[in-house]
């Protein structure tokens, strides 16, 4: 058998271009397919990442739903409360429910007015459950304690850009919130999402002072007590949130969602992209399978000869397949070879690019397993191709064969 | 090295080939009969057209006859399958062509080792045999070249250690020296000589009389796909030993 394949080795060798231009579809199909794979493992964990979804332990509570537009909590008439929290931290599946709130607010420094999302920070040892939950702390200064009541932390992108306020705001910088003076106490590092890093931290009572928020929250984060219990978790609060705001199952105004369901989401749109290019991949496989056909049938043709020497020195029929099934079969892996390389590359390529253009920080991956069914796949390919050469290839005539 | 003729190597019985062209049917061969034995170094002479490929290409196993039996070693050849026809060709025959038929893509050792490869040989012992069959036909220095790198005379000697490889009983030599000029040829025969002295049986099919009656043991002559005469050496001189007509020929040449 290796001795087929080093014959076949040698024979593609001596191949002139013709050949492995026939090869342009596999390699671009397997390009195609690897590449966007890659990317959209890159893609996914860049999405999930942008939104946040990065704790699999945290279920949070909306009123209106995912659905409805803008920031959590606005446009909705029936907000949820800090009993509503309470509530549910009491259920027996549920560690805590903090309150949050996330007003839009406006913000001034260097005599330039932006606009930015102020995000509660609870008291007590809740701080340190929330930053821990969150995956925040400060790269810059600190983070804020209990009484910070003049005090905030911004996210990295007020420190790394001067775009936003003409300069880069540094912890010890004075910014007037709601025309509100307060001193920046840290910075965050960064978290690679637009979220995180345009956020304004401040302490619960500060926002509720603030932006008058009474006993209303935005959403409520809830902190199951085992990974395994997030299910039961879920359906607890829906039965008990169903309850305490009267409505009918089938037609709640909340939204009680998990990390996988939004991450489902984010799958299913990126899913039904890579199902479509991976149409277009087959077909161009296809194309490229066809031309293996074609190159196979040509080359059996032109090496009459060979075939007939071969046969004349005591190669059996089912030798001379062997050896043109196994070239074949080659002829579609080195065009697999050369996707799987640039489909590689263009994946690494274009994660850097995803990286730099929106601020994500997802690490290149290589997916061992693709690759190497992708090779496999086409080399299997091309020997299926080179099926039909391959027979006519050992049925002919040796004394034919021999003249040429 | 005294030769030995013994033992019945290949019969052809009564054995015809017919090649249909068209509607008419082309002759090939036409009840042939002749016996080559053990270490015999025989010759096929005829003109073009008068069969002698044809004759090869059967006792060579490439080929069926149309009617008759092919014994090679007590076994009738026509019946067997391609599989198995291959099998015997590989073990039992080797082939020398006139236009050489090396595989361009190989080196000269390479091309030798092939043949084994076929039989499912040890690559290490394939390259060494390799290597011994080519220093035999003097080109131990060019192991590793390509066939397009060799004279016509070097070529054909790489042919000549290709046939030997498996070690077969019949070497089957088809114009051997046809595309060579008079100094390789010459040496190419010397080497196919050298061969039948060490106990090999050669078969050559050529169309020069000269030649055929230079180095042959016996000659069949073919014409029009029916077997003329059978002239046989004795001392120096060729005897026509032709069952129906006997009558003397002129040797040739002689050694």
């Amino acid at each position: 058998m290796k001795d087929f394949f080093n014959l076949a080795f040698n024979n593609l060798r001596h191949r002139g271009i013709r050949s492995w231009l026939t090869l342009l579809g596999i390699f671009i199909g397997v390009m195609a397919v690897v590449s966007l794979i890659s990317l959209g493992t890159g893609l996914q964990t860049a999405v999930g990442a942008q939104f946040g979804i990065s704790n699999t332990e945290l279920i949070t509570v909306q009123a209106g739903g995912l659905s409805s537009a803008g920031p959590p909590g606005t446009g909705v008439t029936n907000k949820l409360t800090w009993d509503d929290a309470e509530a549910i931290e009491r259920l027996s599946t549920v560690k805590a429910a903090i309150p949050r709130m996330m007003p839009m607010g406006k913000l001034e420094y260097n005599d330039i007015l932006g606009f930015g999302m102020a995000v509660s920070i609870p008291d007590g040892e809740r701080r340190k459950l929330t930053h821990e939950i969150m995956d925040i702390e400060a790269t810059e200064g600190r983070m804020l304690k209990d009484g910070d009541t003049n005090k905030i932390v911004l996210g990295w992108n007020f420190y790394a850009s001067d775009d936003l306020f003409g300069e880069a705001i540094v912890p010890g910088k004075t910014v007037l919130i709601q025309d509100e003076k307060f001193i920046v106490a840290g910075i965050l590092k960064k978290k690679g999402s637009f979220i995180f890093d345009n956020m304004v931290l401040m302490n619960e009572d500060v926002v509720a002072d603030l932006f008058d928020y009474g006993e209303d929250a935005d959403l409520i984060g809830v902190i199951v007590k085992d990974k395994d219990l997030m299910e039961r978790a879920k359906e607890d609060i829906e039965k008990l949130m169903r309850k305490r705001r009267d409505v009918d199952k089938g037609k709640e105004d909340f939204e009680v969602s998990t990390p996988d369901a939004m991450l489902d989401t984010v799958n299913s749109v990126l899913g039904g992209v890579q199902a479509f290019i991976v149409i277009i991949a087959s077909i161009s496989i296809l194309v490229g399978a066809v031309g293996i056909v074609n190159t196979m049938t040509t080359s059996v043709l032109e090496r009459r000869r060979e075939i007939g020497i071969m046969k004349a020195i005591g190669a059996r029929n089912s030798q001379i397949f062997m050896q043109f099934l196994i070239e074949s079969g080659l002829l579609g892996f080195v065009g697999g070879l050369i996707g799987c390389v640039l489909g590689v590359l263009i994946g690494i390529i274009g994660v850097l690019g995803i990286n730099s253009w929106i601020g994500a920080d997802v690490a290149p991956s290589v997916d061992f397993v693709l690759v190497g069914g992708a090779l496999v796949g086409s080399f299997l390919i091309g020997a299926v191709a080179g099926i039909v050469p391959a027979m006519n290839a050992a049925k002919q005539n040796p004394v034919e064969a021999l003249r040429g | 090295m005294v030769k030995e003729v013994s033992k019945e190597l290949i019969r052809l019985r009564n054995v015809s080939k017919f090649y249909h062209m068209g509607n008419s049917v082309v002759k090939a061969l036409n009840g042939v009969n002749f016996k080559v034995y053990n270490g015999e170094f025989v010759a096929i002479m005829g003109p073009s057209g008068s069969g002698k490929s044809t004759a090869m290409n059967l006792v060579g196993s490439l080929d069926v006859p149309t009617k008759g039996s092919i014994y090679l070693d007590e076994v009738d050849i026509s019946t067997l399958s391609e599989s198995e026809l291959a099998q015997i060709r590989g073990k039992k025959i080797g082939f020398i062509f006139q236009s050489f038929n090396l595989i361009a893509n190989l080196t000269t050792a390479e091309n030798v080792m092939l043949p084994m490869m076929f039989q499912g040989e040890d690559i290490n012992e394939r390259r060494a045999t390799a290597k011994k069959l080519l220093s035999l036909v003097d080109l131990g220095d060019r192991l590793d070249h390509y066939p397009g790198e060799l004279s016509g005379g070097q070529r054909q000697r790489v042919a000549i250690a290709r046939s030997l490889a498996n070690d077969p009983e019949v070497i089957l030599a088809d114009e051997p020296t046809g595309n060579l000029d008079t100094k390789s040829g010459g040496n190419v025969m010397e080497f196919l000589e050298k061969m039948n002295k060490q106990g090999k049986t050669i078969i050559m099919v050529t169309h020069d009389p000269d030649l055929a009656e230079k180095y042959a043991d016996v000659v069949y002559w073919l014409r029009d796909g029916i077997l003329e005469k059978v002239t046989k050496r004795v001392g120096k001189r060729f005897v026509d030993v032709t069952k129906k007509t006997k009558r003397k020929v002129k040797g040739k040449g002689g050694k």
